[in-house]
Order: structure tokens, then C-alpha cells, then sequence
């Protein structure tokens, strides 16, 4: 049995930890209505006060904390300046993404326990003002403050409308319903086969988001929830008083009239904080997007792969993060994430883009991929770049040994990474502590190899050349293959370099065999952290992870970082 | 913004409509409440609602997911015919299933989402979107062999083993293993 407690421990405990906020405040604003002063609310609504109420404090809560995985720059910066007390932290911070949507669906169903409350509350206010009858506490509850409209405790202050108009002309109901709308809105937009389908889509209904916080801070403007004021508890005494209510305020009395009046908003308080913090960091991305991107190079590569070298004055880059894109004229409002695949020791920066969509469609357009001449440099259109925002693998040089998986396109990061590899050990020949790489790249069709073998196949001649040839092993599987290819390979298969990338090392046909790669790495490399990086499909993450727990015995230690965009 | 198939999220939308909708009209019948009758609409159309938009439709391109087990109701939808297919069809239905529940507050909420999907079908309509069914592909039977296993479709490129034997002294660098052992001398 593996480390699980290595790989998962402290996301559980994070995620425990949230959980036991919530339970607290949900119980604690559930008991926090049931004291004196809402006695008289209570006898109108019941326990429905408090099941209204403690699920509106878990939203406060998390909608506090909704904002912040969210704000990347200051994700970095924390991640920055952890990495040196623990890996294991700052890792934990990658995974912001799967923590904002917990916390969004934490939200949905909070909302959901508040608005069904809310429903029996408008109903039984609704109620007392019906049964027209002095009898009848709850009318009479009802009927206090009819003279000044302060003092009042039922918000439905006539019996001649109907809850749902109510709810349309109270600012509680009105920006209760708007936000609920944007909520729905942003949850459908944001299923998983919307948002890797129709992205724009996704991104654009996101930002209704503004819509929600303004909504939310200006629910509870209208003071809504009313209890009796400490004054009128302190003369008015509901233990005592509530079974004399046709006397109360007639002379000779001990039960004056109590006087009721709304809480103050308090949502603001919780969330002005992580408001502040994101538009500090919308503030902070259109800064960097606005300092000069001038395009040096432009490469196309065989399958649809457009490489975009690029200058940026005063940018620093980790090996493997990524940075936001945007061209203004294609697209204002679109800004799209690619990996560096440039190793922070050049002079450049670069990315690989795959044309997949529109907007990679259009820039490809834009810097004359189709046009067969050279373009002047002033007709390349001008690009924003935002970050460069880390990710796992900044973590590799950490590790003594590391395994490196890329899917096809995924790649891209583990390119930057052997570059930078390259730069360390050949040219500074600096000390690194990183021993042995096993890099592996498994990847559907023979074209997509070419500008990455290219990158190989000088790894290859500079490390035969420093006899370094131990450092990195690397596996190229080829995962699908024609029957006309096939043959080509078979009688190539004595050849000294392999048919299809030209390197020295074969490439190998179907998928890799984990177990017996993770075993054979076990006993080579006893009593180390073995540093497990992928980039691909959740399948695949799915498998490695339950490679890494189950062959991390005592010694050899696999540690697992995900990539995902 | 690209082409994106309305229709699917639309889907999205009325799905998550019909679910509030007869969550709301549940909430208004259980408590009693003023107007419960609309209510009970509310989770007969809500159910409705639900049971239609669960099958997924095919999309005009790319890869299709499919819901968990909604071959089923694949298969009812698809049997109305036009009625389904066509979204402003769709549109309509869910615009007129939507109002009665304005007239009470639980199925308000319900109301409005089922007015929201209905304009993003009409959307999709206006842009000559239909309901495609996603019926799993007929597949070519597999012949077998009596005695005989059929070989793998697609093997890996390899000679036969006679001669793939890897001499003894470069085993270490073989990218595969053998598949008879070797000795020095061979």
C-alpha cells in the first residue's frame, strides 16, 4: 500500500477544514436565532427564520472565499514565496481551480436551502396579515407599526397584495432574485461540456459574476429580518408577555408595545475584502498586458503548430509556466492561456500554439501563416501577454529524479524544461541537483513529432558530445498508427535511428506499460523523491496518480503534479 | 463568438429550469401554500421538462457526450418526430409551460429560467439548429475463427519473431524484450 497521505493529505485537510466552517457557522446562525429577541419573529415564521438564516452566513463565507482561487497573480506570489518553507503547500495552491468550484457548488446549495426558507417565510407572513382576526397573535404582530412603517416586524405591511409581488418590491427580493438568475446563468454556462466546447461562451456569462457580488452586497440594504430592539426587550419581555397581547400598551401594564426593527446589512463586511483583492488583480493583469509584445519570429510547424517568438521588456519566466494571450485585433476581450515552451535562459520567449478554434485560427491569418513570402515585421499584429503564471513544473529541478509524461500537445511544458536542462548543464555547466530524467511523450499521429524531435535530436548530439548520455532518458510512444506506416516501420526496425524522429532511441508502439516503469524506476533510484509530471488527458492523470500511490513504498517515493488548463 | 450550438447550452438551461421548477412546486404543494394548484403544475411541467431535455443531442460537429443511461429517452424523444426535433417547437413549449408559474412565488424562480431557456432555443432555431438523436453505431459482427483466435487488427509493427531476436550482447539496449531467450553463440 502506497503514501496516499504523501499525495492527497493536505487537500483533504483543507478540504475538512472548510467543511468544518461551514457545519460551525451553519449551526452557530441557526442557534443565533433562537434567543429572545426574535421570539415574536419566530412565532410568525417558526424555525424557518433560522434555516433562512444559517445558510446565508455559510454564503457569506464562501462567497468571500469564491474570489480569491481565482486571483492568480497573487496565487503566484504566494506560491513564490512559500516554495521555500514547503513544496507541499505551494503545490496545493495548483489546485485553486477544483477549490473554486467546491466552493461554487457549496453555494448553489446554500442558496438553495435559503431560497426554499424564504419561501415558507413569505408564505407565513403572508399568512398573518389573512386571518384578520384580534385573536390571533400573529395578526396583531403584524398590525404593530402601522403607524410610524419603522417600528414594524412583518415586512408585508397590507393584506391586499400577494407574496410574489411583494418579492418584486422589496430590494431583498428583487436583488435576491437577479442574483439567484445570474447564478443558474454562470452554473449552466459552466458545465464541463459547455466550457471546453464553446469556451467564449463560458468566459463571457462568467462575468455575470458583477452582477451577482453588487446584488448580494445590496440584499440586505432593505433591512429585511426584523427581531424586537435590546430597549424594547428590556421593558417587553416575550417569555412573560406573549400570552397578554390584547393588553399590551393599556394602562396599568407591564407590557408596553415592543418595538421591532431590521439587522443591518452584513455581507459587505465579508466580501468587500476579496472584492478589493480581485479588482487589485484585473488592475494588475491589464497593467502587464499593456506593456510592449513585439513579435520576433514566426514559425509554422507541420501539424497546425504556429510557434510565435516573441520579445517583452523586463519578463521573467520559471521553466515550465504558461502566460494569458490576447490580440486586440482579433479580439478585445479574449485572452487565451499557452505554455512557454522557451527555457527562461533565452533571450526570447515562445509558444507553440495549436489551431484549433477561431481565435487560433485568426491569429495564424493575422501573422501570414498562409502566405508564402516573408513578412515585414510591422505588418505582424501587435499581442498582449499577461504572467507568466506558474505551475507544476517549475517544481522538476526540485527533484533528484524525475518523470516527465506529456499527451501529445501536452508537451509543450516538459519542452521548456529539457531546454532549460540543456542550457544549465551544458553551457553553464552549473550544478543541478536534478540527476535523471525519464521523459515520456506519448502521442497519437507521426506528424506532430517534427518540431519537437528537433529539440531531441540536438539534446541528443550535445549530451553525446559531453558523454552525458545517462541524464535523460526519454520514451516516445507512438499510441496509433496506419497500416501502410506500419509496414514502413517494420523493415526500418534494424535501422540505427528510428524511422520516425530520426533519433537514437526507438520509438515504441502502443502505450506505455506504467507498472513496469514505475517498478523499474523503483529499483533503480531506491530512497528518493521521484518527481512525477504530466501534462495530458484526466484518464491518463487518473492512472499515473494510482501508479504513484501504489509503488511509493518505504524508500522510493513517487510524488504526482498535474498540469491542466 | 464562434460557432457555438446554442442548442446545447439551451440544454443545459432548461434542464437545470425543469429541475427548479419542480423543486419550487414541490416546496408549494408540501407546505400548502396559497396557489398550490399552480404549484402541482409546476412539478408535472418541471417533470416534463426534465424528462425531455435529458437526452442530449447529437452535435453538427464534433464529439458528442452523452448523459448516463439516457438512451432510453433517446429513444422516446425521438419518437415524436418533428415535434422534438424542431427547436422552435421547443421554444414555444417551454415559453408556454413557463408562464403559470409566475403566479406564485415557489415557482417563480422556475418560471424564469424556463423563459430564459426558451429564448436561448429560439436562438438556437434562428440559427437552423435541430435535435439530432445520438444512436449507438451499428458495428460490423466480428467473425471468428472456429478453432483459429483472430490475429490483432493493428499489431505493432514488428517482423515475426524469428527475426527479431536481438543478439545476446545488446540486450541491454533493445527497446523491446525477447521473445525467445538468447544465448551468446547464436
Amino acid at each position: 500500500m502506497g503514501n496516499f497521505a504523501a499525495n492527497e493529505g493536505l487537500s483533504i485537510f483543507v478540504i475538512l477544514v472548510w467543511l468544518g466552517i461551514n457545519v460551525f457557522l451553519f449551526v452557530h446562525f441557526y442557534l443565533a436565532f433562537l434567543v429572545e429577541r426574535y421570539y415574536y419573529t419566530r412565532v410568525i415564521l417558526g424555525h424557518a427564520l433560522s434555516w433562512a438564516r444559517a445558510p446565508a452566513a455559510c454564503l457569506n463565507f464562501n462567497c468571500m472565499l469564491i474570489l480569491l482561487p481565482v486571483c492568480r497573480n497573487l496565487l503566484s506570489f504566494l506560491r513564490g514565496s512559500i516554495q521555500y518553507c514547503s513544496r507541499t503547500a505551494a503545490r496545493q495552491l495548483d489546485r485553486n481551480l477544483t477549490f473554486h468550484k467546491l466552493v461554487a457548488y457549496m453555494i448553489a446549495l446554500h442558496t438553495a436551502i435559503h431560497i426554499i426558507a424564504h419561501l415558507f417565510n413569505f408564505e407565513r407572513f403572508m399568512d398573518s396579515q389573512l386571518m384578520i382576526n384580534s385573536s390571533y397573535l400573529p395578526y396583531v404582530l403584524s398590525q404593530i407599526g402601522n403607524n410610524d412603517n419603522r417600528s414594524y416586524l412583518n415586512p408585508i405591511r397590507t393584506n391586499e397584495t400577494n407574496p410574489t409581488i411583494v418579492m418584486f418590491t422589496t430590494i431583498a427580493g428583487l436583488t435576491g432574485v437577479v442574483i439567484t438568475l445570474a447564478l443558474i446563468l454562470i452554473i449552466t454556462s459552466s458545465m464541463e461540456v459547455i466550457r471546453r466546447s464553446y469556451f467564449e461562451v463560458f468566459w463571457f456569462t462568467h462575468h455575470l459574476f458583477i452582477v451577482f457580488f453588487i446584488g448580494l452586497v445590496l440584499h440586505g440594504v432593505g433591512r429585511i429580518v426584523r427581531g424586537q430592539t435590546i430597549e424594547s426587550v428590556k421593558v417587553h419581555k416575550p417569555d412573560e408577555c406573549h400570552s397578554r397581547f390584547e393588553d399590551w400598551g393599556k394602562n396599568g401594564t407591564d407590557c408596553p408595545e415592543p418595538v421591532f426593527a431590521g439587522n443591518p446589512p452584513m455581507t459587505w463586511k465579508w466580501v468587500v475584502g476579496p472584492m478589493i483583492l480581485y479588482v487589485c488583480e484585473r488592475l494588475v493583469r491589464f497593467y502587464r498586458s499593456q506593456q510592449k509584445v513585439v513579435i520576433t519570429k514566426v514559425v509554422m510547424h507541420p501539424s497546425k503548430t504556429l510557434e510565435l517568438q516573441m520579445k517583452k521588456k523586463g519578463f521573467k519566466m520559471e521553466v515550465g509556466q504558461y502566460v494569458f494571450m490576447q490580440c486586440p485585433s482579433i479580439s478585445q476581450l479574449e485572452w487565451h492561456p499557452f505554455t512557454l515552451t522557451s527555457a527562461p535562459e533565452e533571450d526570447h520567449l515562445s509558444v507553440h500554439i495549436r489551431i484549433v478554434g477561431d481565435w487560433t485560427q485568426a491569429l495564424y491569418t493575422a501573422c501570414g501563416g498562409d502566405k508564402t513570402v516573408v513578412q515585414d515585421a510591422w505588418t505582424l499584429p501587435k499581442v498582449a501577454v499577461d504572467g507568466p503564471f506558474g505551475t507544476a513544473s517549475e517544481d522538476v529541478f526540485r527533484y533528484e529524479v524525475v518523470m516527465l509524461v506529456g499527451a501529445g500537445i501536452g508537451v509543450t511544458p516538459f519542452a521548456s524544461v529539457l531546454k532549460s536542462v540543456w542550457y544549465k548543464h551544458v553551457q553553464e555547466n552549473k550544478n543541478v541537483f536534478t540527476k535523471k530524467i525519464y521523459f515520456y511523450w506519448l502521442c497519437p499521429e507521426t506528424q506532430a513529432f517534427e518540431w519537437f524531435a528537433d529539440l531531441l535530436q540536438s539534446l541528443e548530439r550535445q549530451m553525446m558530445e559531453k558523454d552525458m548520455s545517462d541524464f535523460l532518458s526519454y520514451n516516445i510512444y507512438l499510441t496509433r498508427w496506419k497500416d501502410a506506416e506500419a509496414a514502413h516501420f517494420r523493415v526500418q526496425y534494424e535501422a540505427e535511428d528510428d524511422p520516425i524522429t530520426g533519433l537514437k532511441q526507438k520509438t515504441r508502439y502502443g502505450k506505455p506499460n506504467w507498472d513496469n516503469e514505475f517498478s523499474a524506476i523503483a529499483t533503480q533510484h531506491p530512497g528518493s523523491k521521484v518527481g512525477v509530471f504530466l501534462c495530458g488527458p484526466t484518464a491518463l492523470a487518473t492512472a499515473l496518480g494510482k501508479q504513484c500511490i501504489s509503488h511509493t513504498e518505504s524508500g522510493t517515493e513517487f510524488i504526482f503534479n498535474k498540469e491542466n488548463f | 463568438m464562434g460557432k457555438i450550438e446554442w442548442a446545447m447550452w439551451a440544454n443545459e438551461q432548461s434542464l437545470a429550469a425543469g429541475l427548479i421548477y419542480a423543486t419550487g412546486g414541490i416546496v408549494g404543494v408540501a407546505g400548502q401554500f396559497r396557489g398550490w394548484q399552480f404549484a402541482a403544475f409546476g412539478i408535472a411541467a418541471g417533470v416534463f421538462v426534465c424528462l425531455l431535455e435529458y437526452p442530449r443531442s447529437k452535435r453538427g460537429k464534433g464529439t458528442s457526450v452523452e448523459r448516463t443511461g439516457q438512451y432510453c429517452f433517446t429513444v422516446c424523444v425521438n419518437a415524436f418526430g418533428p415535434l422534438t426535433r424542431n427547436y422552435y417547437v421547443r421554444a414555444f413549449l417551454h415559453a408556454a409551460l413557463c408562464v403559470p408559474g409566475g403566479f406564485m412565488l415557489a415557482t417563480v424562480l422556475g418560471c424564469v429560467c424556463l423563459g430564459i431557456a426558451s429564448l436561448i432555443y429560439l436562438s438556437a432555431a434562428i440559427h437552423g439548429e435541430h435535435w439530432e438523436p445520438i444512436l449507438p453505431r451499428t458495428e460490423p459482427p466480428k467473425r471468428v475463427g472456429d478453432s483459429i483466435k483472430e490475429p490483432p487488427q493493428n499489431p505493432p509493427p514488428r517482423p515475426p519473431p524469428e527475426l527479431r531476436r536481438k543478439k545476446a550482447d545488446k540486450l541491454e539496449t533493445a527497446a523491446y524484450d525477447n521473445p525467445m531467450s538468447v544465448t551468446v553463440n547464436e
